[in-house]
């Protein structure tokens, strides 16, 4: 089975510079990829997986360095070579996908321009011939119109499309490495799937070895030979994949995988007036309609899980609540009277019973107000606390979300931590006192462990304040862990919804269904089998 | 030589001064605005002697001028010797008693100015950028219909109909110079209110004045520093064109650009005269650029 090996990393070490002094990112690890095999690299953000991917081309980033080890790849030593002839490499025999392909393509020209780039610039083939095997790549990455994507702009292709014909490019040297840096993350779990299995196709066509990060366990285990789990710049454990997921050896990994084990208890039906209910909500943007006679309640104590791919309506649907965007058609009722549809007619006492908390914790803070101020506006605002009221309450709240008062009051945004800050957005939801949280995606852009710890807080806060939530989000494992309700929403109508237990034991639509068997699975037969059971194709 | 000795020695002097206050500000500032004086460049506490110098003798001009601002004492022109330190100008007065009430005329309406045209360009055009819509467009197109006249046959236009008074002036400069702030501000303040915590304040029901002074404004600041720092300089410049067309500031009050312009032609003859009163704006113009690029340095978070 010992196939040669392609690359290989020795004690190798990176440091990031903050200000004078440089601090260690990678801290002497050792990586051996042979000739065909796919390594994942996993860990939570900030454990160095994506620097250890590109020190692998004898690349560091801006502000870091190469401080230690060796990086030798097919006898070549990376870290000695001269730049031009490191240069002559990428590209041609390492390359490299990156997390988000509509940043990463150059939005001025089209997809088959940058395409044949790579290949004419190394001198591997024609103008002509590179154009003809673009084609081909297309198709094999089961790209729709694959004669014609090429001459597309960036702009007209889909997240998902964008992401495969990124991979196509990077094939079209035929690499002998290619450096996968989490290319689904920003996808849909529909879309994952299509790029999922596209990717692995076309790398065991062409016996590319691959380096694979992600932080999504799930989906490391359909993709990778082996796995390696960084933390904090050193590594952890490395195992094949199989042996990995059966019985890893580290408490670490033990906890990432055990880390979607949390589920809140069965809740019984609930009942009297719903806090808010939406009746037949008919909105749109200028002459489109993105919101289709949706209706729904959420009660007092209970969580609403709105799920959906992107484009589905989902944050419209808050929009509509919260006053931003006022309906064309149906109303929204609060404990049984309606609201007006427009915030700005709302009353002080209607805006404070509806609090909101943002996907992205960073643009959600105002960057130059200290928590204090942040955190004790509301609370001021609303219920016109004042002087040492007002302090204590701010206290309260910082301790109520699990962060040390007398250490983060007078902090700004820019000193915490991702997890931090969404607890930040939390406690001033919180310190308006309100009877519904809208939570939009709030864990979506943060680590599998952290999202835990957020999920928990939410959790522990509903039982103690009676607040209703609704939860927006399209990452399934979250509704699994915390909905009561579930309502399933596409192409801006309610498909499906229910309690949570049943609808995911019996999904009576197709659209649901798909979205289920959409979610990948730490068994790593699970893509295969998903794949036969649709069909062969996704 | 030395005249030449005597400037690097007071400016050596400022900077012992501004060494000598930094020092003294890390010891005295309260503990919360300690960082701030901590990271204080050189450059700035100089900037900033140089500057709280300037504001001295302007306060203090009728208390340390050795003459009265107007008063004919002498000859023309005479060299520099005792009474007359710095000689006199065309008309005999006095040239020290001239640049020290200088400072206070110039400087003076310059800081107004500045400070005027900021709070109504930056407040203006946030508020554009906030509410958009019919405000933003009449607001907008009313100042592009002021940017399309050139600015001194603007001001000359003003100045015309309201007559020429040191207030006129200052609400004059003031007014042109606001436009070029709006436009900054409106523009810096558009990339700001789609953020979600403007939503987030929005939905809470923030007030329009409260989302523009504590959500927007300090998110705004590097940029309307930076040009502040230039502006001020310019104003300097559009006073002195202004004067020497005779509507800027009236004879016989003292300002340096008209000091420049009048005794010119000793130049001709060797005499540096006519150079301190420049040498004295851009004095003023390199330390105000100073501590604006170390306020500038920690509004952008650059200090991180």
């Amino acid at each position: 089975m010992e196939k040669p090996v392609l690359l290989t990393i020795k004690g190798l070490q990176i440091e990031g510079r903050s200000g004078d002094a440089w601090h260690p990112i990678v801290k002497g690890v050792d990586l051996t990829l042979h000739k065909g095999e796919v390594l994942g690299l996993i860990g939570e953000s900030g454990a160095g997986k994506s620097t250890l991917g590109l020190a692998a081309m004898g690349f560091a980033r801006d502000g870091c360095r190469i401080s230690g080890g060796t990086i030798d790849f097919d006898g070549i030593d990376l870290r000695t070579a001269p730049e031009a002839k490191r240069r002559g490499l990428r590209g041609k025999r390492i390359a490299y996908v990156a997390q988000s392909a509509a940043a990463s393509f150059n939005p001025a020209h089209k997809l088959i321009d940058q395409y044949c780039e790579g290949p004419v610039v190394h001198g591997v083939m024609s103008r002509e011939k590179a154009e003809a095997d673009a084609v081909e790549l297309y198709r094999r990455m089961r790209l729709p119109n694959s004669e014609e994507i090429g001459f597309r702009y960036p702009h007209q292709v889909s997240g998902g499309q964008l992401q495969r014909a990124m991979t196509a490019m990077a094939m079209a040297c035929r690499p002998d490495l290619i450096i996968f840096d989490e290319p689904t993350t920003a996808l849909d779990v529909t879309t994952q799937i299509e790029v999922l299995a596209a990717i692995r196709d076309i790398v065991r066509q062409f016996g590319t070895a691959a380096i694979y990060i992600t932080h999504d366990l799930a989906v490391v285990a359909q993709m990778a030979d082996r796995i390696k789990v960084l933390l904090r710049g050193d590594e952890v454990e490395e195992a094949d994949t199989r042996s990995m997921l059966a019985a890893p050896r580290q408490d670490y990994t033990r906890s990432l995988w055990a880390v979607r084990s949390f589920a809140r208890a069965e809740q019984p039906p609930a009942t009297g007036t719903p806090v808010v209910s939406v009746r037949n909500v008919t909105a749109a943007y200028g002459a489109v309609d993105v919101l289709k006679n949706v209706s729904f309640d959420i009660h007092a104590r209970r969580t609403v899980a709105v799920v959906g791919e992107s484009g589905s309506g989902k944050s419209t649907t808050a929009r509509v609540i919260t006053g931003l965007l006022p309906p064309r058609k149906g109303e929204v009722l609060f404990n049984g009277k309606v609201l007006p549809p427009n915030f700005k007619a709302r009353s002080r006492e209607e805006l404070r019973q509806c609090q909101m908390i943002y996907q992205m914790a960073d643009t959600a803070l105002n960057p130059k107000l200290r928590l204090r101020e942040l955190i004790g506006r509301p609370a001021e605002m609303y219920l016109g606390l004042r002087g040492k009221a007002l302090e204590t309450r701010i206290r309260d709240l910082l301790a109520l979300i699990e962060l040390e008062p007398d250490k983060y009051i007078d902090r700004l945004p820019s000193e915490l931590s991702g997890g931090q800050k969404q607890r930040i957005g939390i406690a001033r939801a919180l310190a308006a006192e309100p009877q519904l949280i809208i939570c939009d995606e709030v864990t979506s852009a943060l680590d599998q462990i952290v999202q835990e710890g957020i999920l928990k807080l939410l959790n522990r806060l509903q039982g103690e304040l009676n607040l209703a939530y609704m939860f927006i989000t399209h990452d399934l494992a979250t509704v699994k862990s915390i909905a009561d309700k579930v309502v399933v929403m596409q192409h801006g109508a309610v498909v499906e919804r229910g309690p949570k237990a049943a609808l995911f034991a019996d999904p009576k639509e197709d659209y649901t269904n798909l979205l289920l068997s959409s979610v990948p699975e730490m068994d790593p037969d699970w893509l295969n089998r998903l794949l036969a059971a649709r069909g062969g194709h996704a | 030589m030395t005249i030449l000795l005597s400037i690097i020695v007071g400016l050596g002097l400022f900077f012992l001064v501004g060494f000598a206050g930094r020092t003294a500000l890390q010891a005295a500032a309260p503990a919360h605005h300690k960082p701030m004086f901590r990271e204080m460049p050189l450059t700035a506490s100089f900037g900033l002697a140089v500057i709280l110098f300037y504001v001295a003798v302007a306060i203090l001009a009728p208390a340390i001028a050795p003459f009265g601002e107007g008063e004919v004492l002498g000859a023309q022109y005479l060299p520099w010797a005792a009474p007359h330190y710095l000689g006199t100008d065309k008309l005999g007065r006095d040239m020290l008693t001239r640049l020290i009430y200088g400072a206070r005329n110039t400087v003076g309406i310059a800081f107004a100015t500045t400070a005027l045209a900021f709070v109504v360009g930056s407040v203006l055009g946030i508020w554009a950028a906030l509410v958009g819509g019919r405000l933003d467009q009449f607001l907008s197109r009313f100042v592009d219909a002021l940017m399309a006249i050139p600015a001194l046959i603007f001001s000359l236009l003003l100045l015309t109909i309201f007559g020429t008074s040191v207030l006129t002036l200052i609400l004059v400069i003031a007014a042109v110079d606001a436009t070029r702030v709006y436009r900054l501000a409106r523009s810096v303040a558009q990339g700001i209110v789609v953020m979600d915590y403007i939503e987030a304040a929005r939905l809470r029901g923030e007030g329009i004045w409260r989302l523009i002074r504590r959500e927007i404004l300090p998110n705004a600041m590097a940029p309307l520093v930076a040009e502040f720092g230039l502006r001020f300089c310019f104003v300097f410049l559009s006073i002195s064109a202004l004067s020497f067309l005779g509507l800027g500031i009236k004879p016989p009050t003292a300002d340096w650009g008209s000091m420049v312009r009048e005794n010119a032609t000793l130049i001709t003859f060797g005499d540096i005269t006519p150079l301190l009163p420049a040498g004295a704006i851009a004095l003023l113009t390199v330390a105000v650029n100073f501590v604006v690029d170390w306020q500038l340095h920690r509004a952008s978070g650059l200090k991180e």
